[in-house]
């Protein structure tokens, strides 16, 4: 993909999950303070591996395998960040990020704002979303719009590896509480990943790909999907940007709202679900924004109302696919 | 694994500090007129919100605060004007606060519910029931992974008991061996309903069952309650792990201010037992005269001197300027 404008410039290819573990290992040796904590975290690496090596570097007491109480160790996390720490907390399904709502709406979100600016809470949530691993309705939601709601969360979405090391690092380095959002299908995925440090500061989008008719904007695995579509769509004689915003709070809005201008025909593509979620906040950007430049009405496509099936022909049609993206563009670009 | 209550040679040690037993005394009748000039704030129609009065549960808050460092932890709960100030805050900070003052610990932006105060280790109250479990026991993580030797102790009513986060942190804190308190202040009433309809089994036993030292103490005897919490601290300070004490107290005034008509929950007679009967100001006043650590004209004063304090606090803040509007958006992130 010649023409993909990736920021990454390196020979050395790593996956999503070991840029991933790259990121934490880092920042554990750079700060004392950095610890992790979540179920199986330890020795088993989680279920993902995304983990291993961990706690033979950095020992137990900062690799912390806890019991199945989600809303407990995140609201620990709450108190240590407060207190001088810097938790990185695992969540092992996004789905189970409803046990933790409490405490990171009403107490990690709002510690700062309601001490007046006295308390900070630097901590991170990484926690997993996406379809299509046959997981079922209660293994399979990407919730991270709940959080996009809530004033003094940060909401982070990498979409490849080069991305995940440098936002993780930039998340860890954050007076903030994060959520950090991994997509379980891409841990395996490719990409070139310098060795060493650097970050990728929130609230900055990447253009992935360059293109002249329609803007795709597209968020984690959909980057990967809107990527694929733009390569189907240039042989129909359609030039298609991707834009990825990387980071829901804090937004760049102006990157989404020049490249819409720019084209004059956007998709929003996220796959958290539609109704309400993060592909209306998009596309009401861009049309507030761009509104005298389009062409068309906004597109949106998201998961559909419906709890994730666990059938595999059901499941396949909850989410965008390159197929129905190519197919909307091309219907939206009137060919 | 849990004791009953203080032992009498603690009591008699504690007894011997007399200097220690007058700031308490102090501290008691200072929250105490603190609550007074917040009633009639409320009732004044001076005080946005809602106020929940601590009155009848001093010797709590003192008691335990008394047994920690300055740079020692809490975490308190929407009735926790007492937590605050036996921790070292100012009348005069607190009052613009529940005003909504810019001069206010939260420049106004957290109210009475929400005091905070990183300069007394003031993690902040709670307007969640239970809402500061988890806060309290990752401060008591910290202060173990940084050697710091500091204890974290988290206040909350018996209310509390009825949330399944409370459980997991306990069971968290004793896994980790966390330098962690939890005081359960159990004034008998749930907001409008008594705890025995919404508790079953035995309050201690909960504790136990993770393997925390557990206490129950009389909450109107401020020695007695010092006396516990001193050895807990103790205890979890030399790194012997997490404990639970249970403080049986009572609420003077209603779940706010304005639930007035109570008879519906508690009998008016019942109130007056608690109020004539186990004072805990009064009593440690009586004791105070008895033993001749003080007279009854000094603690007069003392009294006169508080409330004449707190007025004038008042004064500051009811003075003191409402913060600016542009500053809603601040301190969103930091």
């Amino acid at each position: 993909m010649p023409e993909t404008h990736l920021q990454a410039q390196s020979d050395r290819e790593l996956t999503f999950a070991q840029a991933i573990r790259e990121a934490l290992a880092e920042e554990m040796r750079r700060d004392p303070t950095v610890f992790i904590l979540g179920e199986d975290v330890a020795e088993a690496g989680t279920p993902f591996k995304v983990l291993s090596g961990l706690l033979e570097e950095f020992g137990k007491e900062r690799v912390l395998d806890t019991p199945i109480s989600e809303a407990g160790f995140t609201g620990l996390a709450v108190g240590a960040a407060m207190t001088g720490m810097r938790p990185v907390v695992d969540i092992m399904f996004g789905d189970f990020v409803t046990l933790t709502m409490d405490q990171m709406v009403n107490q990690a979100a709002k510690v700062h704002y309601m001490s007046g600016g006295r308390w900070k809470v630097p901590m991170v949530m990484r926690t997993t979303m996406g379809a299509t691993r046959r997981s079922a309705a209660q293994h399979s939601q990407s919730l991270h719009a709940w959080f996009c709601h809530i004033p003094g969360l940060k909401v982070v979405l990498p979409s490849t590896p080069y991305d995940a090391k440098g936002l993780l690092k930039a998340a860890i380095r954050d007076e903030n509480p994060v959520v950090f959002f991994e997509d379980k299908m891409m841990y395996k995925l490719k990409g070139p990943v310098p060795a060493g440090d650097y970050t990728v500061p929130l609230g900055v989008a990447d253009i992935k790909r360059v293109g002249e008719d329609i803007t795709l904007i597209a968020t984690s695995s959909m980057v990967q999907v809107a990527l694929s579509a733009a390569a189907l769509l240039e042989e129909s004689g359609i030039s298609a940007e991707v834009v990825d915003p990387r980071t829901m709070w804090p937004l760049d809005e102006q990157t989404l709202i020049e490249s819409a201008k720019k084209t004059s025909r956007v998709i929003v593509l996220d796959e958290g679900y539609e109704r309400y979620g993060v592909t209306a906040e998009l596309a009401s950007v861009i049309a507030t924004g761009a509104f005298y430049d389009l062409d068309a009405p906004v597109k949106r496509m998201g998961a559909m109302h419906v709890p994730i099936p666990f059938s595999p022909p059901l499941e396949d049609v909850t989410v965008p696919t390159e197929r129905t993206v190519f197919e909307a563009a091309r219907a939206l670009c009137g060919r | 694994m849990s004791t009953e209550m203080t032992t009498a040679a603690q009591l008699s040690e504690i007894s011997e500090k007399t200097d220690l037993l007058l700031r308490m005394y102090r501290q008691m009748v200072a929250i105490r007129q603190f609550e007074a000039q917040v009633n009639e704030l409320y009732t004044r129609a001076l005080m946005p919100g809602l106020a929940h009065l601590y009155i009848g549960e001093e010797a709590v808050a003192v008691g335990v605060c008394e047994a920690l460092e300055q740079t020692d932890y809490i975490t308190s709960t929407h009735r926790g004007h007492g937590h605050c100030l036996a921790k070292g805050a100012s009348p005069d900070r607190m009052f613009a606060e529940l005003l909504g003052k810019k001069a206010g610990y939260c420049k106004g932006k957290g109210g009475s519910m929400h005091i905070a105060d990183p300069a007394t280790g003031n993690l902040g109250a709670n307007a969640i029931v239970c809402g500061s479990a988890g806060i309290a026991t990752g401060a008591a993580f910290s202060a173990r992974a940084l050697g710091n030797g500091r204890v974290a102790v988290c206040f909350f009513g018996e209310g509390a008991l009825g949330q399944g986060v409370l459980y997991e942190e306990m069971n968290l804190a004793q896994l980790f061996k966390l330098p962690v308190i939890y005081v359960c202040e159990n004034n008998l009433y749930t907001e409008y309903t008594h705890y025995s309809e919404t508790t079953a089994g035995d309050i201690l036993a909960r504790a136990t069952a993770f393997g925390l030292e557990a206490a129950s103490v009389d909450g109107q005897d401020v020695r007695a309650v010092y006396g516990v919490a001193q050895r807990l601290v103790d205890r979890g300070r030399r790194g012997d792990g997490p404990a639970f004490m249970l403080c049986n107290t009572y609420r003077y005034h209603g779940h706010h201010v304005g639930d007035i008509n109570r008879e519906y929950y508690r009998s008016k007679q019942e109130e007056q037992i608690w109020k004539t009967e186990r004072d805990p100001i009064v009593n440690l006043k009586k004791w105070l005269v008895e033993q001749k650590v003080s007279d009854a004209a000094a603690l007069d004063r003392l009294q006169a001197d508080l409330e004449a304090e707190m007025k004038k606090a008042v004064e500051f803040a009811v003075a003191a300027p409402y913060p600016a509007v542009d500053e809603v958006g601040e301190d969103v992130y930091a």
